[in-house]
């Protein structure tokens, strides 16, 4: 709690501020849409409400983990919307066979996108934009060959996941919760965490410290594949449809900005996975606010760049100690 | 993204000084990486005529060539700042933006229609270059919120895309997008001009020079004098120019100010100028590639439409699965020469 300690005289540290908000800032600024819109929304403090917001955060908030990973190991992930496309696309040829092998496979495709974008990055040494902005193109490729229209997904199951709830939480926010309580874990508590972090921080670095700088890099890019393909499957559970032409079309720039308003500096060696939650909620209930409040759609991008930027800036000067 | 770290330890051997002294290494692995996408081009172009009558035809390469000269006209602008180091995200939206502000304009005359997006495309790139030159930030977050908000304010203006204006059939400015001149459309005889022009820019004045320099090696190009910051702030007002130009001439070519443009247009962009020989780590690349990176796109997308059985979903894993090839070519390549 002393870290959160609003002293005045840590405010006269110009740095020191920053680096508050750096940290924090996500939470202070989603603290003060939450009171304005408990305070001027109409029905925003409801069962259905929250339901709604939460069912409608799920994929991006596990796009976003993956995200972080990535972002944490000074790379990015842009194949991610592309993943999900796919996945949705193998969900809907091998729901036949029941939801869970569906979903294995559909895994098991993101896992290969991933391994085909870490190989390039790790082994090739390709840039990470540019490897993952190659798979993005041909991925979406695939999935559209794979299934060349939209398709109703009916199957029970896959309904009840994707509109079911426990104790008025819905499925598929239990599982964005559990899947970043276990990201948050892998970061901070596992020997792979820290090789993460190192490889992020300085990669001759860890070359040099003999970490296996490779093999860490494909992982963490087959994390990021395996947890946009879950989105993906999620997502065809809600949608009740899969439509490879249109799922997760601009999600990579959405998980990004999660990840980097939530504290997350671009340049690698840092993650923040609470953050990153509270960033995707920031964005979703900034984007239903202004829904609600009756602007226009257009009005959310603007209001998105002007977020990032701030977000990006505020992080910028102690992107790495 | 490209941490500038990077560029300390590796970029500055690579920068080759315009006006083409040559470097230490291997010169036809230079060659490979500088022509490579010609020859690919060549040999599919022949290929193409021999397997398909309807190929080789006037009609199909005017076709091919005018839809080439817009996305030609925005990889210009991407060459620029690629070479610089950078990366801009927002031309799509731009483009988009261009399109829609020349249309609303032209009612008022092709001064206007031409002006208007102009200046506030170049104020876009203005913006973007002040941000990634003054405060530090990466061009890739910068020119990512610039594409959200470019596209914002364009739906905001075409009241979320329900309006779209209108090009009147006989002005001027319709004939900037649809005439033509001795049998080939305008527009590609307007991105021709452009190219001449930026490719005498990039290698034959000293602002060129000064791309090449702060693209291989910012820290060095800055301790030698350059102008760091008025470099990158130009080029990506150049960018935005470029984009907003060439959305402009396509809103001439299809008269109306279409909305829904220009989605994903920054990655056809970067591919091309990748393919084109450019490093993406900057300080490396050719206009003249970034062309011939254009036009192998479009041939390929256009032999998948005449094999006809194939539908467009397989130009995108084309498209993919080439952009893989040649990035991982590239990174070979550049590899080579810097050993070398």
């Amino acid at each position: 709690m002393t870290e959160l300690a609003l002293d005045k005289s840590m405010f006269a540290d110009r740095h020191a501020l920053v680096a508050w908000l750096q940290r924090y800032g996500v939470y202070l600024g989603l603290g003060v849409l939450l009171l304005f819109n408990v305070l001027f929304t109409d029905h925003f403090v409801s069962g259905e409400n929250f339901r709604t917001q939460a069912v409608q955060v799920s994929p991006v908030l596990i796009v976003a983990l993956g995200m972080a990973l990535a972002i944490g190991t000074e790379g990015i992930d842009l194949s991610v919307g592309a993943v999900m496309a796919l996945s949705t696309s193998l969900v809907s040829l091998y729901l036949g066979y029941g939801p869970w092998l569906a979903l294995l496979v559909a895994m098991a495709g993101g896992a290969v996108v991933g391994l085909a974008g870490g190989s390039l990055i790790a082994v090739v040494g390709v840039q990470p934009i540019v490897a993952t902005l190659a798979l993005m193109v041909g991925g979406r490729g695939i999935a559209l060959v794979l299934l060349p229209q939209l398709k109703d997904v009916r199957d029970p199951a896959m309904s009840s996941l994707g509109s079911g709830d426990v104790a008025g939480v819905p499925y598929l926010a239990l599982i964005a919760a559990a899947l970043a309580l276990i990201t948050g874990f892998v970061v901070r508590r596992t020997t792979f965490g820290r090789q993460l972090l190192a490889i992020g921080d300085s990669r001759p670095a860890a070359q040099l410290a003999g970490l296996p700088v490779r093999r860490v890099l494909i992982v963490v890019y087959v994390c990021s594949g395996v947890l946009a393909a879950i989105a993906g499957f999620l997502a065809t559970a809600r949608l009740q449809a899969s439509d490879p032409s249109s799922l997760g079309n601009l999600m990579e720039l959405s998980a990004i900005t999660a990840v980097v308003v939530g504290g997350t500096p671009l340049s690698g060696g840092r993650v923040r996975i609470g953050g990153t939650v509270a960033g995707a909620v920031l964005i979703q209930l900034l984007t239903a606010t202004l829904i609600k409040h009756d602007l226009p759609s257009s009005w959310t991008q603007i209001a998105q760049a002007v977020v990032i930027v701030l977000a990006v800036y505020a992080a910028r000067e102690r992107g790495k100690r | 993204m490209t941490g500038t770290k990077e560029h300390v330890t590796t970029a500055p051997q690579a920068a080759p000084v315009a006006g083409g002294t040559p470097w230490r290494g291997d010169r036809l692995t230079a060659l490979a990486q500088q022509h490579g996408a010609l020859v690919a081009l060549a040999i599919l172009a022949v290929v193409a005529s021999l397997s398909f009558d309807s190929f080789a035809t006037t009609d199909n390469l005017g076709n091919i060539a005018v839809s080439s000269a817009f996305v030609a006209t925005v990889a210009l602008g991407m060459t620029f700042v690629i070479v610089c180091g950078g990366i801009d995200l927002s031309v799509g939206s731009v483009f988009a933006l261009g399109g829609v502000l020349a249309a609303w304009g032209s009612q008022y005359g092709t001064l206007v229609a031409l002006l208007l997006p102009l200046a506030v495309c170049a104020l876009i790139g203005l913006v973007n270059g002040l941000l990634v030159a003054r405060t530090g930030l990466a061009p890739f977050i910068v020119t990512l919120a610039s594409m959200l908000a470019a596209r914002g304010l364009m739906l905001a203006l075409t009241d979320e895309g329900a309006n779209t204006y209108l090009v009147g059939k006989d002005s001027f400015f319709a004939t900037l997008g649809q005439g033509k001149l001795l049998g080939v459309g305008t527009p590609v005889w307007i991105t021709a001009v452009l190219f001449l022009a930026g490719a005498v820019l990039l290698r034959r004045t000293r602002f060129g020079q000064r791309v090449y320099a702060v693209g291989g090696n910012e820290q060095a190009a800055g301790l030698m004098g350059a102008p760091v910051a008025r470099t990158k702030i130009t080029v990506y007002t150049l960018s935005g120019l470029l984009a907003g130009l060439a959305g402009a001439l396509n809103a001439a070519y299809l008269a109306s100010g279409v909305t829904i443009l220009g989605y994903g247009m920054e990655l056809d962009a970067i591919a091309a100028v990748v393919i084109g020989g450019t490093l993406l780590t900057g300080g490396l690349g050719y206009v003249s590639g970034s062309l011939v990176g254009v036009l192998l796109l479009k041939v390929i997308q256009n032999v998948i439409n005449q094999i006809g059985s194939l539908d467009s979903a397989y130009q995108q894993v084309v498209s993919g699965a080439f952009l893989v090839l040649v990035v991982v070519a590239q990174t070979w390549l550049g590899r080579r020469r810097r050993a070398g």
